[in-house]
């Protein structure tokens, strides 16, 4: 491997984890100089946010998904049959222990971890997230067991939720669980194989 | 009568017929055609094969009438902007009047290739049941069908060899179609089905797989998964096209090992794509394919991260064609540009359609790009920023683009480094390629950028124009310095009536000319109708209450919202739905 490739490549590996949040909102703040005539003065859109990863941990209401990212029709222009593909890989299902059956959730209508949560909590609805000593915790409110949010990342290896910024975890979760907090608290094994925690 | 052309009269017309067998492209015989009549009269009896760029600037009876000897036809329906949502659903373009007059009429029909078409099951059973030596099904961005129809294609054409589905939206019935290919079909050379959302049955497809012997080109859908491609690619080592599935799977499985080494046993494979669920760690199974790879599509490839690419894309020192998502960042662009040295198209793909905040790539990348490959001369760019300064050393470096695609994520951004237009930097472009047929421009755009591409864009065909310009004269740059333009498309641009009416003929020598969200009105829309009968002027209405609505409501000075204007043989369409007013 030439050294020049090599030192790109290994700079890469360990910049992987780190990604910049981006807003693409027009430089200064400003409005774009107002063109004479244009029926839609792009001023208008000024506010259009188009790309934006901040993040949204206080909104926590669900029933108002985040506001269409796609003000503009057709921009980009990229053909549907394109935005449809990319979009159908980001469900992921959800079990949560001692549940009779799983759900599944679309991690592309949420914006941060804290949307995602009260997501399942109306999902599950004897769930209720609550904040014990500064942590995200999941109760059962009925028989007071605590839940652990897990996920399982591409690699194939259970995770708990939150450590990874969000925009990481809706690219890497491939499946969620809500694990009971007793059985988290033997840890984590890593790397079990699939067979091992068959959710089915 | 010049002595050239009386000489070629004392030869036989079977000597001209042969003759004008080595004419392959279109445009060719196009020309021929025109040189005399008795030319004109040799070349439409020999033509086999007919591409209509817009299927409604002629009709089926003309073509039929004109090319009785017609085996394989191309047509095109809607618009390109329908592909981004700007042409309500059921505009038109329906296939069926095209099959079912070449039925009629006894067409030896042997391929039929269609873009923005909308196909019915209807169609695709009367096209399987009426053409016995039926070969070759290419639908690109086409709609209305679903696998019922493709059951129908399996059952019936005996001789079918080619059936290729890209980007299609088809309704899954999840029919099992791919079981109506019959044991006695061994014929299949190409099979396409990665656009298909359903289920197939895995047993059929590969006992098919093992009887067509010269199957070169087989593109999975994500369904099938890494199990059955081993086995498939065990059968059939012959391949030269690869569009794998579903890739992922524990990398330490028998069943991945049993993969890498059907893998290496396929010293044919030149064109990868697929990777439609794709665990990154499986990706060192195709490493050995890389090395031959002339072609790669990774813009389907759903979360692989920017060093996984770029450790792929080392292996791959012959790429010529790269598709790939922007998460591949600046620095992989990097690793492109010093590894291949043969890359003549770049794709870059955005992949935060839903503001998810992925990073995307710059100026930077493209810099690199033009700095590393010499041979590049088409690209298509999304991309989060540009600058002047980047697009004049890409000009500098690349005087050899004849398609130059940029699309900043902010339709309107300036020069991320100084905050002006990007007019110079187009302007370089144009200057710089003068083999350009095709461009698109974005970012903040005077009319200064318009200027340049009249003045120099001297080969271009096709021009896209989206936020961009200050006034008429943008748009009177462009048309009368273009003169080979072909399809001019424009959206939300300050362009209106002066610059619309002030050289109706020009349209007659393009295909066609689309603007939204400009300022044209409805009374010049309709003067240009009536001064040119041989366009069809089409306004297209929002609302869908129907058009005698919209007649009653518009006034003359109304801006028009859809315009689309074609030049056509035939008059106004027949088929026109209520929303569309042709003028």
């Amino acid at each position: 491997m030439s050294t020049e490739i090599g030192s790109i490549l290994s700079e890469m590996e360990s910049s992987a984890c780190l990604k910049t949040e981006l807003t693409l909102g027009l430089p200064g703040g400003g409005a774009a100089p107002s063109k004479p005539g244009s029926k839609r003065g792009f001023g208008d859109m000024a506010d259009l946010k188009l790309g934006v990863g901040c993040d949204r941990g206080d909104e926590v209401s669900v029933s108002t998904p985040p506001p269409s990212k796609e003000q503009v029709v057709g921009w980009p222009p990229v053909r549907s049959y394109r935005k449809n593909m990319m979009k159908s890989c980001k469900y992921v299902k959800v079990a949560v222990d001692g549940a009779p059956y799983l759900r599944k959730v679309d991690l592309e209508m949420y914006s941060s971890y804290e949307q995602l949560l009260a997501a399942l909590e109306e999902m599950f609805t004897c769930l209720a997230i609550c904040d014990v000593m500064n942590e995200r915790k999941i109760m059962d409110s009925a028989n007071g067991i605590e839940y652990v949010p897990t996920y399982e990342d591409r690699d194939g290896d259970w995770m708990l939720v939150g450590d990874v910024p969000w925009n990481m975890f809706v690219e890497t979760c491939k499946r969620v669980r809500l694990m009971k907090s007793s059985e988290a608290a033997i840890g984590l094994s890593p790397k079990t194989s699939s067979n091992g925690l068959s959710m089915n | 009568m010049c002595m050239f052309q009386s000489v070629m009269n004392y030869f036989p017309e079977e000597v001209l017929d042969h003759v004008f067998d080595f004419l392959t492209s279109h445009r060719d015989r196009n020309a021929v055609s025109l040189v005399c009549k008795s030319w004109y009269s040799v070349e439409r009896f020999s033509r086999e094969k007919v591409f209509i760029g817009n299927c409604y600037a002629v009709n089926p009876e003309r073509l039929i009438d004109r090319f009785p000897r017609l085996r394989s036809l191309s047509l095109k329906g809607k618009p390109h902007f329908a592909d981004f949502n700007l042409v309500p659903h059921d505009w038109g373009g329906r296939v069926y009047p095209w099959i079912e007059a070449m039925a009629k009429s006894r067409i030896n029909l042997e391929e039929l290739r269609l873009k923005r078409m909308v196909v019915s099951d209807e169609s695709l059973e009367l096209l399987a049941k009426s053409f016995p030596n039926f070969k070759s099904l290419v639908l690109v961005s086409c709609e209305g069908f679903t696998t019922d129809g493709l059951a129908a294609i399996a059952s019936n054409c005996k001789f079918l060899r080619e059936l290729d589905l890209q980007e299609n939206e088809v309704d899954d019935r999840k029919g099992h179609w791919l079981s109506c290919f019959p044991e006695s079909c061994t014929s299949l050379v190409s099979l396409n089905f990665a656009c298909l959302k359903g289920e197939v049955n895995v047993a059929a497809l590969e006992r098919l797989v093992a009887r067509c012997r010269n199957l070169r080109s087989l593109r999975l859908n994500h369904t099938v998964p890494l199990e059955v491609l081993q086995k498939i690619l065990v059968q059939a080592p012959q391949l030269n096209d690869l569009g794998t599935g579903s890739f992922t799977h524990d990398p330490n499985s028998e069943t991945y090992v049993k993969l890498k080494n059907a893998m290496k046993n396929c010293h044919s494979i030149r064109s990868l794509s697929g990777f439609l669920d794709v665990n990154g760690r499986c990706l060192p199974a195709v490493y050995p394919i890389c090395t031959s790879l002339t072609a790669l599509n990774l813009s389907y490839a759903p979360g692989l991260f920017s060093n996984e690419l770029a450790k792929l894309i080392y292996h791959c020192k012959k790429i010529e064609r790269l598709w790939i998502l922007d998460t591949i960042g600046d620095k992989g662009l990097g690793v492109v540009a010093n590894t291949c040295k043969e890359l003549q198209e770049l794709r870059v793909f955005p992949s935060d359609l839903y503001g998810v905040g992925n990073a995307a790539v710059t100026e930077e990348g493209l810099v690199a790009i033009s700095a590393g490959c010499p041979k590049l001369n088409s690209i298509l760019y999304f991309c989060q920023q540009m600058t002047n300064a980047a697009l004049i050393t890409v000009a500098k470096n690349c005087p050899n683009f004849i398609r130059f695609r940029l699309c900043t994520l902010n339709p309107v951004v300036p020069d991320a480094a100084t905050n002006q237009p990007l007019d110079e930097g187009f302007g370089a472009i144009v200057q710089s390629c003068k083999g350009l047929t095709r461009l698109s421009v974005s970012g903040q755009l005077t009319d200064q950028v318009f200027l340049y591409i009249g003045m120099y864009a001297e080969q271009l065909e096709m021009l896209s124009i989206a936020f961009a310009g200050d006034s008429d004269k943008g748009m009177l740059y462009v048309l009368n310095g273009c003169k080979k333009l072909k399809k001019l498309e424009i959206r939300d641009s300050p362009f209106g009536n002066m610059a619309l009416l002030s050289d109706m003929g020009k349209y007659e020598t393009m295909r066609s000319l689309w603007m939204s969200s400009c300022q044209v009105t409805l009374g010049a829309c309709k003067t240009l109708a009536e001064k040119m009968p041989r366009l069809n002027v089409e306004i297209i209405s929002e609302n869908e209450g129907g058009a005698g609505e919209g007649e009653a409501r518009l006034d003359d000075r109304d801006r028009v919202e859809k315009m689309y204007l074609y030049r056509t043989l035939v008059g106004p369409r027949t088929d026109a739905p209520d929303f569309v007013w042709t003028l």
